[in-house]
């Protein structure tokens, strides 16, 4: 038994593994399987300010190696979650991170202030969902849309903020140092990266929002390049995800400069997932002799 | 909701109709637990997601449950070349499933080609009281007629090309015939524009009506959002609910199509 424990912006983790914001809802149906005592922590679905209904199905689609989602932040808004969905996630001895998006930078300034009085441990903030106020571009391709949404909620939480970061821009290190010089605490990345597919006999795009999030183990090297790029560029902490579907992936991932690890899609595939990877993460730091995870952490040594 | 996952071993394999496989799975705790119409989330090796497949026989007491599937694509080609004695990776039994009436006299069972297969635990369970109205392209797709008939299930057969069975044509044609006789339910399953006549007739004759419906999903038990349906509540008020878990039986009037 190797010691799994992390500290992140001063908040002690038992283990580092998070099940990412959007695979797991809030918990309640992976309770079924294992007690959720088991986890690191768990980032929840992303909330708005106000409910919102989401896509039209379909919603998923299989790739090679991964899958698109165009689910579209289906939730049912941030007083409901603080309501019905958070009391009952802050009895589960589990670190929680309350993932928010917004239409605008006021909006997520408004969903940080709200979740600001609650017992939440931290905050993660979605920057790939469109700026309707910026004519639809993602707050999280501009340096400056980027700097502007995590000031306005920086200054409307105390709490730990991390901002989460998309990897459809052309340098994702810039948008890290951006939020960074504004207050970040930490940032998460990647998110999904924009994706397509069409089914050739009908010429329909297999989503009905004919684009969507590619995640899964195809983005796993993007993932591990980008959380390398941004360890090297920013002080602040990273929470590590893409494609992670094992311990030795996770160890990848922290090598690179993670001090954290968020499985998405690998609950798909298996609900036991985020269990295993903690369980593999054990296995491989034992049958290496290194006594405790952090000694990993950003230890790769390039070329 | 209780379901697991784990590998559970093939222990028969029959070929039905072209491309299309029946399998019975030892899984004790599963075949407990899975009520007629609902589903299991089954990974095929080497694949990110689970294909969802109906639970097709229930036996509590030999511990197994049966599915029958068609080949569609790259995933259900995998699961067809499994064999007896492999151990296949499930996670079930997963969903809300047709709601069974003790009281009724006369049920009506419509499937539509891979859409049969859900009916047959109706059939086990309503015997003689259950008329099966199936449907297909044309013979070589016909399915589990005798499975129905051993439950006790009088069975129509309706073929497109008229190249088997009762009747040419669709399953409406019987289904109407005998709502206006009166029937105590209608449960459905099969491609979306039979459901969705099949749910017309139904609401018109004022018949209570249950289908099942699909949609690619994800992670199957109701966390990740991927298998939205639009509905109307109590109310009249557009909803989503997801069909892995609110799912895949609707009562017909609940459905927006
Ligand atoms: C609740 C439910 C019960 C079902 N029961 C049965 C059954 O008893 N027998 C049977 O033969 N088929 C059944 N299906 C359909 C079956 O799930 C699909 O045929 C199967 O997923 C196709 O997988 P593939 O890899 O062969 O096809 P591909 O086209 O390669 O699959 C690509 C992706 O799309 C998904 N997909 C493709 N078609 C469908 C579909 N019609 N519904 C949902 N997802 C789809 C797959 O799961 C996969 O994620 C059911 C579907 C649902 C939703
Ligand atoms: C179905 C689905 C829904 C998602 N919803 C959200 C969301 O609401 N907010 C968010 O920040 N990320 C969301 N994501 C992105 C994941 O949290 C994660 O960043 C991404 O999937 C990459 O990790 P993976 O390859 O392990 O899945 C979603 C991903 C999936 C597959
Ligand atoms: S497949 Fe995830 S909610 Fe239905």
């Amino acid at each position: 038994m190797a010691d799994l424990s992390v500290n992140l912006c001063g908040v002690p983790f038992k283990n580092p593994i998070i099940p990412a914001s959007g695979v797991f809802g809030y918990g309640r149906e992976y309770e079924a399987f294992y007690p959720l005592s088991r986890l690191g922590g768990i980032a929840t679905k992303g909330t708005t300010g106000q409910r919102r209904t989401g896509n039209l199905a379909p919603r998923i689609a299989e790739t090679p190696a991964g899958m698109l989602n165009s689910v579209g932040l289906q939730n049912p808004g941030i007083d409901a979650f603080i309501e019905k969905e958070l009391p009952n996630l802050l009895t589960k001895d589990t670190v929680i991170l309350a993932n928010i998006a917004g239409a605008t930078a006021e909006e997520c300034a408004e969903v940080a202030a709200k979740l600001d009085s609650t017992d939440v441990h931290m905050i993660e903030l979605n920057i790939s969902c469109p700026n309707v106020k910026q004519g639809g571009a993602a707050f999280g391709t501009s340096c400056e849309m980027a700097a502007q949404v995590t000031a306005a909620v920086r200054r409307a939480t105390k709490k730990p903020l991390v901002v989460k970061l998309s990897p459809n821009v052309t340098s994702i290190t810039d948008i890290a140092k951006a939020v960074e010089a504004e207050g970040a605490d930490a940032v998460s990345l990647i998110n999904t990266l924009l994706g397509m597919r069409i089914d050739v006999r009908t010429r329909r795009p297999v989503l009905h929002n004919n684009v969507g999030g590619l995640s899964g183990p195809a983005i796993f090297p993007v993932a591990v390049r980008m959380v390398w790029q941004v360890a090297n560029a920013v002080k602040i902490p990273i929470i590590g995800m893409g494609g992670v579907s094992s311990g030795e992936d996770a160890a990848e991932l922290m090598m690179a400069g993670a001090s954290a690890v968020q499985v998405g899609m690998a609950c798909f595939t298996d609900p036991y997932a985020p269990v295993k990877i903690i369980d593999g993460l054990d296995a491989f730091l034992d049958q290496n002799k290194i006594p405790a995870v952090r000694d990993i952490i950003g230890t790769v040594q390039p070329w | 909701m209780s379901y697991t996952q784990g590998v559970f071993p093939i222990i028969e394999k029959r070929a039905l109709a072209e491309d299309t496989f029946s399998m019975t799975l030892h899984c004790p705790a599963m075949a407990a637990a899975a009520q007629p119409g609902q589903f299991l989330h089954i990974l095929p090796a080497g694949y990110g997601l689970r294909r969802p497949i109906s639970i097709a026989g229930i036996d509590p007491d030999k511990g197994t449950l049966r599915i029958v599937f068609a080949v569609r694509g790259k995933g259900t080609d995998a699961l067809a070349g499994m064999n007896v004695g492999d151990f296949m990776d499930v996670l079930g039994p997963v969903g809300h499933g047709f709601t069974l009436l003790p009281e009724a006299q006369h049920v009506v069972l419509v499937g539509g080609g891979i859409g049969v297969p859900p009916m047959l635990p109706l059939a086990a369970y309503y015997g003689a009281r259950a008329t099966a109205v199936s449907g297909f392209r044309s013979f070589r797709q016909v399915i589990l007629q005798d499975d129905l008939a051993a439950c006790g299930a009088q069975t129509i057969v309706c073929t497109e090309d008229g190249s088997a069975g009762d009747s040419k044509g669709f399953v409406t044609g019987p289904l109407e015939a005998m709502l206006s006789e009166g029937v105590d339910a209608v449960y459905a399953c099969g491609p979306g524009p039979m459901l969705r006549a099949v749910a017309d007739l139904c609401i018109r004759t004022g018949t209570y009506c249950e289908v099942s419906l699909e949609e690619r999903m994800a992670c199957g038990v109701g966390a990740c959002l991927g298998c939205a349906c639009r509905t109307k509540d109590e109310n009249g008020n557009e909803q989503y609910l997801h069909v892995c878990k609110n799912g895949p039986v609707f009562k017909a009037e609940e459905v927006i199509w």
